[in-house]
């Protein structure tokens, strides 16, 4: 694991962002050759905070990606389990997932994998736990009644498939859940602890984040930020990597 | 990027780098429009897979929707009240050429005239959609001739008519068909307007007050028959006093009918109001503000004399008056003009001075699910402005009407 420390929201936010650009460029993206960036799902389809809203106007709206690239679980499918069975399929056909890209819970859950889920789950219909959807109100007006109780979700297993991983993680609220991630061992209540056994994860996170964790974990990962820095800088682009083709630059590994 | 639609095979073109006027802001978001229309680029990319076919640059303009004139007398040295062999033509070139004002739609607006000026004129005027030709016309207002003798203005008084005898029959003679017009202006004092007004609104035309010396109540009744816009506030009525606010109280009365509001037309060239009853009005009811130009037909045109219907005016500079006098009849101020001045003089913010022009009219005539906004599924009337509100370009129905000369026209 890398664990990546940064000063705040806004730095840790930066870091990922420069990080997943290198990973995305270094790949070299092209025709029949896809990045697959894995992101967790959420709310209803129809919901004007629907996911769907959500990643067209914090993600989509300001990229130039192709409509017939994104594919996201559709809710709202008359057969949901057939749906997600489909998700796993359109997943292997692109090739695998390349990069996962999550946070987590204040219960350490990942994407809706809520305290309980099997570690060695797959795309599949999920039960919300009353925390979830305590948070999730606010998008339906403080309505307990109205917000959905299940939702559709990767699973743990989906997850662990991906070629790499990276947790996102701010705010001292998921302080516990991180410390319960890596500290601690692997454990189904806390499920993204099941990422220890994962071969390329990465962690993102501010301080606020670590205030559960030793302070010798700290440190350590702190005194590794000089080589940790060297996967953001420099910062690639699509252009330059056309013209070195033939130098291919290898992502650091631990 | 292929763009594979399922809906429609139209082209699509996104408007990028500009500022939005969306929900009452401006906003950094993309303009998509597709065969005359606004379109919802989130359900393109989810239901239909759909990418943009032309991506426009707008160079950090702000967009804003089309500005809509209901109270335009001529311009360009036509005159909208009187009866000409090229009535048409006249209508035609003013249409035409206050696109560069930054109007996509606008009402003919007819002061008082004789029956026969009515019976000819109004059969010429249709409802038709803008384009490169000219901005819309949404259809005909009609100012007078059922209005006071004593706040007549620039009106000519022999012209002037009751309706006592035959009330809403009696309209109906003068004008002569009620087909296309979308504004009444009236004096509610006069008797059996009750009837008329409640006439009017059952037809779906626009009931107006103005030209009047009715007091609070006789306002109050008139807004509670269908009565929603006054015209021209503060001109032609009586003005405001604190035991008896008159027309100007509906502003902020409190026995207007629930879910109606009054909207009331402000001639913003800086000469009909002072900026200071500008700034009253607009405090005391800034949802119900219409800019509107009450453009004559020396708008556009050199100083000197003109007409107005049956009456001869004088343009000065930006003061226009009834040949002789200081009756102010008239303006000759633009709509972008107008907007400008507003702003400036009130100190709001730049959203609210556009939607003065577009939102609160469409909103007035009941439009506003498809023009006065930059709404999904709205119809594509807009304008791109620069950060001083000068019209760059104008756009009605998703295509190019008119641009701003780069050598400074």
């Amino acid at each position: 694991m890398k664990l990546i420390i940064l000063e705040n929201y806004s730095q840790a936010s930066e870091w990922a962002a420069k990080y997943i650009r290198n990973r995305i460029v270094q790949f070299g993206p092209g025709p029949g050759r896809f990045f697959t960036l894995g992101l967790p799902t959420g709310l209803p389809r129809d919901h004007p905070e629907s996911y769907h809203s959500f990643m067209w106007n914090n993600f989509f709206k300001h990229i130039d990606i192709s409509p017939e690239n994104v594919h996201i679980l559709d809710g709202n499918a008359p057969d949901l389990q057939a749906e997600c069975d489909a998700f796993e399929e359109k997943i292997k056909a692109a090739g695998g997932i390349e990069l996962f890209v999550g946070g987590i819970g204040p219960d350490g859950h990942i994407a809706f994998n809520e305290p309980g889920s099997s570690l060695v789950s797959r795309t599949r219909v999920k039960t919300l736990a009353m925390d979830t959807i305590l948070a999730n109100a606010r998008f339906f007006d403080g309505d307990l009644s109205k917000v959905p109780t299940m939702a559709l979700t990767v699973g743990v297993g989906t997850v662990m498939d991906a070629r790499e991983v990276m947790i996102l993680i701010t705010g001292a609220h998921k302080a516990f859940a991180l410390y319960k991630a890596i500290e601690d061992g692997v454990n189904h209540m806390w499920t993204v602890s099941a990422f220890q056994q994962h071969p390329n994860t990465v962690f993102v996170c501010d301080e606020d984040a670590t205030l559960e964790l030793k302070v010798k974990t700290v440190k350590y990962f702190k005194g590794l930020m000089m080589v940790h820095n060297k996967l953001v800088e420099p910062l690639y682009s699509m252009k330059e990597m056309g013209a070195e083709r033939s130098q291919s630059k290898k992502p650091y590994s631990d | 990027m292929p763009s594979n639609k399922s809906v429609s095979d139209a082209p699509i073109v996104q408007f990028t780098n500009c500022r939005i006027l969306r929900d009452h802001q401006l906003q950094r978001e993309d303009l998509w429009v597709r065969e005359g229309k606004i379109l919802n680029p989130e359900k393109l990319f989810f239901d239909e897979k759909g990418s943009a076919d032309v991506q426009l640059d707008c160079k950090d303009s702000i967009i804003a929707p089309g500005f809509i004139d209901v109270q335009i007398n001529g311009g360009f040295g036509v005159d909208f009240s009187l009866a000409t062999d090229d009535f048409k033509s006249g209508i035609d070139l003013v249409s035409q050429k206050i696109l560069s004002h930054g109007v996509t739609s606008f009402c003919p607006t007819l002061v008082t005239s004789p029956p026969s000026v009515y019976h000819q004129v109004l059969p010429q005027i249709s409802v038709r959609n803008g384009g490169a030709h000219g901005a819309g016309v949404l259809g005909a207002h009609l100012e007078g001739p059922f209005i006071s003798k004593e706040k007549k203005g620039a009106h000519p008084e022999h012209c002037l008519r009751t309706f006592e005898a035959g009330a809403f029959q009696d309209l109906l003679a003068t004008y002569g068909s009620l087909d296309c017009v979308q504004i009444v202006t009236l004096a509610p004092e006069m008797r059996r307007s009750s009837e008329v007004i409640r006439e009017l609104t059952k037809r779906g035309v626009c009931v107006s007050l103005g030209h009047s010396v009715a007091n609070l109540s006789q306002a109050e009744e008139a807004v509670q028959h269908g009565a929603t816009f006054i015209t021209h506030l503060f001109n032609a009525m009586l003005p405001f006093h604190h035991r008896d606010p008159g027309i100007v109280g509906l502003l902020t009365s409190d026995k207007i009918p629930a879910g109606r509001r009054v909207f009331y037309g402000m001639i913003s060239d800086g000469i009909h109001t002072n900026p200071a009853a500008l700034r009253i009005a607009h405090r005391a009811h800034p949802k119900g503000l219409v800019l509107v130009t009450d453009a004559i037909a020396g708008m556009g045109l050199a100083p000197g004399r003109h007409t107005l219907g049956q009456q001869v005016v004088e343009i000065d500079g930006l003061n226009t008056y009834i040949a002789g006098t200081k009756t102010l009849s008239g303006s000759v101020a633009t709509m972008d003009t107008c907007v400008r001045h507003f702003q400036e003089a009130t100190g709001c913010s730049v959203e609210t001075a556009l939607e003065a022009a577009s939102l609160h009219p469409a909103q007035l005539l009941g439009i506003e699910h498809k023009k006065g906004t930059l709404d999904y599924d709205s119809d594509a009337d807009f304008l791109m402005l620069n950060d001083s509100l000068y019209v760059q370009a104008t756009y009605i129905a998703g295509e190019e009407v008119w641009r701003q000369d780069v050598s400074g026209m």
